[in-house]
C-alpha cells in the first residue's frame, strides 16, 4: 500500500518566545515492512536544521532559535510504501541486543498491580501466545482516549484509559515484567477507506521472541501492525521515541495545531490525482 | 586488631610516622584543642559546609576536621598511584567498550543484564564518539588498608566525585596551623590540583578548538557540594554557571554575558546525567540546558565526566573489576578488591543470609553510606528488618566482610586515639595522559570503633601527606 502523509505542527506564541528549541523524530526509515519512497522536512522559518542519527537509529532533527519568534511550523511529508508482514519486524536498524529492551525507565516501572495484570493476562505457555493474550487483555481492559493526560504506565493501567502512547507503554512494561524484551514505536496509522483516508499520530509496541525476532503489537487496535501502520521511531519509552520535544523560554502562551493528512496512493488513485 | 598506620604490632613506630610520633610526644591536649578550634573557625569562615541529606533540620554543618595528618611514604604512594592509574585506565576502556564494540559482554566478562539493565547505563551514549576517548576525566577511588602491604579498592566513583575541596582545605589548614610539624616533613604538594584540573579540562576540548573556554556547571546553591563547585571554579579561574546561564544554538553551547553570547567548549559538570538536558533525559529537569546533549553528541562541547559513566562504578560491576582489568589491559590488578558476595547469585545469597551479623551489606546503587547494614553494629531487629529487604530484592545488594579498616592517630574528646580511615585520591585523565596529585581526601570515622567514614554519617576528614623519608 502506498501512503502519502503530511504532518504539520504549528506553534503560535502569544508573546514572542525567547529561546525555542525543537527536537523531532519524524522521518521513517526502511525495513521489510515499508519502503520510504520520498520524505522531506519543511520549516517555515529561516533556521539551520541539525540532523543526526540517535543511538537507536532514529533520525533526529533539531532547530534552535535565539531571536523572538511569533510562530513556527514544522511540516514533514512524503510517501511510504508498506506491505503486510504479519507483525514480524525484519530488516530494521538494530543497534542493541534484545536484552537492552528489558530496561525499566521512569515511565515504564511496573508496580504490583501491573505485574499481576501481566501475569494474569499472559498466563502460561509459549512467549508468542502469552504476548497475544496480553495484547487482547489490554485492548479489552483499557479504553483508548486520545485526550487522556499522558501518564506513567502504572497510572494509565489503573485509570483503565489512556492515549495510544499510554497503552503502548503499559504493554511494554507488562512484557518486560514477564522478562520479554519490549520497545516503544511511534508512527502513523491510516484510517478509513478509498477516497476518505485520514491518518493519526500513533504508537504501538514491539516485543522480542527468540525463535522469531521482533514482533509488533498494537494495543489500541488489538492486532499486530498492518499495512496501515507507518513505523517512524523506536526507543525504550515514548519520551525516547518522541515525535517532538521542545522548550521555549519566556512567559508565553503556546497554541499548538497539529494536522495529519493522508492519502492512499495506490496506482490508480495516484494517477487520478495527477490528472 | 586493625592495622594501625602509626604503631606496628610490636609497639614500635612505623617509619612514615616517626615525625608525627615525636611531635605528639611534645604537645599537650590543651594545645591540640586550641588548634582544633582554630581549624574549625577556619572552616566556618571559609563557609566550607556540607548539607546532610535526610537531616530534618536541613541545616548545613561543618565536617569535623582532625588536625593530625595521615602519613603515607612516597614508596607506598608510588605503588598506590600505579594501581590507581591502572584501575582508571580499565574503567575508561570498559566504558568505551559498553558504549562501543561490546566485546566484554560478548566475551562473558560481565553478565549481559548488569550492562544493559544497569540503571546508570545510558543507551543514548552508544556510538557517541567522546573527545579523545576519555569518559572518566575525574575519578575518586576509595581506598582502604587492612595491612601494611596492600591497598584495597572499596568503591570506584566515576560520576561526579566530590570532596577534593576538603583535600585542599585540609592542606591549607595544616600549612597554617601545623607549621612546626609540616616544616619537619618533605610533604608532596597538592595545591596544584586546580591547575592540573583546568589543564586536563582544556586538553579534552573538541578537536580544532584553539583556546578552549571552560566552565563549571553546578546544580546551584541548594546542592550539598555547592561550596566545592564555587571553590573549584574560583581556583581554576573559570566561570561557575547554572543551567539557566547557558543556551544552545545550532548545536553549540553559549554562555549569556553582558557582552553577548560566549561559546563554551568544555563543561566540568557537577549535574547528574538525569538532569543535564530536559530534551534528552528527564523532561521535568530545571537544572540542565535544553539541547546540551545534542551539542555534546555533535562533538561541539565536551562534558566531563562523560554521560553514562555510572555504568562502570556501581557495586555490582565493582565485583567484576579484577576481570575487567585483566581483560582490557592484560595485566594483573595492582589494587585488590574487597572480597564481595553477589546477592544476585542464590548460593552467595544463602551464605550472606547465614552470616548477616558479621557482614556489611550494601545497595548496589546506593552511595553515601545510606541504606546499608553493618552487621556487627546492628541490633537483632535491625538485622531482621534488613533480612526481609534483602530477600525481597537480592539482586540489588552485595555483601562484604566487616573489614578492619586501618587506623590512624586522631584527636578526639578523650585525647589522641586510633580511628578508622579510608582514602579518596582523585585521578585526572585527559588527552595527555593521567595525573594524580599525591594524597587525597582521608575520611575518618570519629566515633570509637565506627567503620562508617561517610560525612553524611558523622565522619570527619584529615589532611593526607605523602612524604619523602
Amino acid at each position: 500500500m502506498r501512503i502519502r502523509l503530511q504532518h504539520r505542527t504549528a506553534y503560535i506564541y502569544d508573546d514572542p518566545a525567547g529561546a525555542v528549541i525543537q527536537v523531532f523524530r519524524r522521518t521513517p526509515r526502511n525495513y521489510d515492512g515499508q519502503h520510504v519512497r520520498h520524505w522531506r522536512v519543511d520549516i517555515d522559518q529561516d533556521v539551520q536544521m541539525q540532523t543526526i542519527e540517535d543511538a537507536f537509529g532514529n533520525i533526529v532533527n533539531s532547530l534552535s532559535f535565539t531571536r523572538p519568534l511569533d510562530d513556527l511550523s514544522i511540516t514533514v511529508q512524503g510517501e511510504v510504501e508498506t506491505r503486510e508482514i504479519h507483525g514480524v519486524v525484519r530488516g530494521a536498524i538494530e543497534r542493541f541486543p534484545a536484552g537492552l529492551y528489558l530496561r525499566e525507565t521512569h515511565l515504564t516501572q511496573p508496580d504490583g498491580a501491573l505485574r499481576k495484570f501481566a501475569r494474569d493476562s499472559a498466563g502460561a505457555g509459549e512467549p508468542l501466545e502469552r504476548l497475544h493474550k496480553l495484547l487482547a487483555a489490554l485492548h479489552t481492559d483499557m479504553e483508548c482516549d486520545p485526550k487522556a493526560p499522558e501518564l506513567p504506565a502504572t497510572k494509565a493501567l489503573a485509570a483503565e484509559r489512556g492515549t495510544a502512547n499510554d497503552m503502548a507503554q503499559v504493554f511494554i512494561t507488562a512484557a518486560r515484567s514477564l522478562d520479554i524484551p519490549a520497545r516503544f514505536i511511534a508512527g502513523y496509522l491510516l484510517h478509513g477507506e478509498a477516497n476518505k483516508y485520514s491518518a493519526s499520530v500513533h504508537a504501538w509496541a514491539e516485543a522480542f521472541v527468540p525463535s522469531i525476532g521482533w514482533i509488533g503489537f498494537d494495543p489500541v487496535e488489538g492486532i499486530s501492525p498492518s499495512e496501515s501502520h507507518v513505523r517512524v521511531s523506536m526507543a525504550l519509552d515514548h519520551l525516547g521515541a518522541a515525535p517532538l520535544r521542545g522548550t521555549a523560554q519566556g512567559h508565553l502562551e503556546e497554541r499548538l495545531e497539529v494536522t495529519v493528512l493522508a492519502e492512499h496512493a495506490d496506482h490508480a488513485g495516484f494517477r487520478q490525482q495527477q490528472q | 586488631m586493625a592495622f594501625d598506620e602509626m604503631y606496628a604490632a610490636d609497639g614500635s613506630v612505623r617509619p612514615p610516622y616517626a615525625g608525627v610520633a615525636k611531635w605528639l610526644a611534645g604537645v599537650n591536649p590543651e594545645q591540640l584543642e586550641r588548634r582544633r578550634l582554630e581549624a574549625e573557625l577556619f572552616y566556618r569562615r571559609g563557609g566550607i559546609t556540607f548539607a546532610v541529606y535526610g537531616d530534618t533540620q536541613g541545616e548545613e554543618r561543618i565536617i569535623p576536621f582532625d588536625i593530625i595528618p595521615r602519613i603515607l611514604s612516597s614508596t607506598e604512594w608510588a605503588k598506590l598511584s600505579k594501581g590507581l592509574e591502572q584501575r582508571v585506565r580499565a574503567l575508561n576502556l570498559y566504558l568505551a567498550d559498553i558504549y562501543g564494540k561490546q566485546t566484554a559482554v560478548k566475551a562473558g566478562i560481565v553478565p549481559e543484564d548488569l550492562v544493559w539493565r544497569n540503571p546508570a547505563y545510558r543507551p543514548e551514549m552508544a556510538g557517541v564518539a567522546v573527545p579523545h576517548g576519555v569518559y572518566v576525566h575525574i575519578a575518586g577511588i576509595d581506598i582502604v588498608r587492612i595491612d601494611g602491604d596492600d591497598f584495597y579498592v572499596l568503591e570506584d566513583n566515576a560520576r561526579t566525585p566530590s570532596g577534593v575541596s576538603y583535600m585542599l582545605g585540609g592542606r591549607e589548614i595544616c600549612f597554617r596551623l601545623m607549621a612546626d610539624l609540616y616544616g619537619a616533613h618533605k610533604v608532596a604538594p597538592v595545591d596544584n590540583y586546580p591547575d592540573e584540573l583546568v589543564s586536563m579540562l582544556r586538553s579534552v576540548a573538541p578537536r580544532g578548538v584553539d583556546n578552549p573556554s571552560v566552565a563549571l556547571l553546578t546544580p546551584g546553591q541548594f546542592n550539598s557540594a555547592y561550596y566545592e563547585h564555587s571553590f573549584l571554579a574560583d581556583k581554576m579561574g573559570v566561570e561557575l554557571v547554572e543551567g539557566r546561564d547557558l543556551f544552545v544554538k545550532d548545536a553549540n553551547v553559549y554562555k549569556r554575558t553582558t557582552e553577548g553570547p560566549k561559546k563554551v567548549d568544555v563543561l566540568y559538570r557537577r549535574v547528574d546525567d538525569d538532569f543535564i538536558d530536559p530534551l534528552a533525559f528527564r523532561p521535568d529537569s530545571m537544572l540542565g540546558v535544553p539541547g546540551l546533549f545534542g551539542a555534546y553528541t555533535a562533538g561541539n562541547v565536551t562534558l566531563a565526566n562523560a554521560v553514562g559513566t555510572g555504568a562502570a562504578d556501581d557495586k555490582a560491576i565493582y565485583t567484576y573489576m579484577p576481570e575487567i582489568v585483566k581483560f582490557f589491559l592484560s595485566e594483573e590488578p595492582i589494587l585488590k578488591n574487597v572480597p564481595t558476595w553477589r546477592c544476585r547469585d542464590p548460593k552467595e545469597l544463602s551464605h550472606v543470609l547465614d552470616h548477616l551479623p558479621e557482614l556489611v551489606v550494601k545497595e548496589v546503587h546506593g552511595s553515601g553510606g545510606y541504606g546499608m547494614l553493618v552487621g556487627p553494629q546492628s541490633t537483632k531487629s535491625e538485622i531482621e528488618d534488613f533480612r526481609a529487604r534483602l530477600k525481597a530484592n537480592p539482586e540489588t545488594y552485595i555483601a562484604q566482610p566487616t573489614l578492619a579498616l586501618s587506623t590512624c592517630p586522631s584527636f578526639v574528646a578523650s585525647g589522641v586515639a586510633p580511628r578508622h580511615v579510608d582514602l579518596r585520591p582523585f585521578v585526572l585523565t585527559g588527552a595527555n595522559g593521567m595525573k594524580i596529585v599525591p594524597g587525597g581526601l582521608t575520611r575518618v570515622a570519629m566515633r570509637e570503633g565506627s567503620l562508617v567514614v561517610n560525612s553524611s554519617q558523622g565522619g570527619g576528614t584529615k589532611d593526607t601527606w605523602v612524604v619523602d623519608l
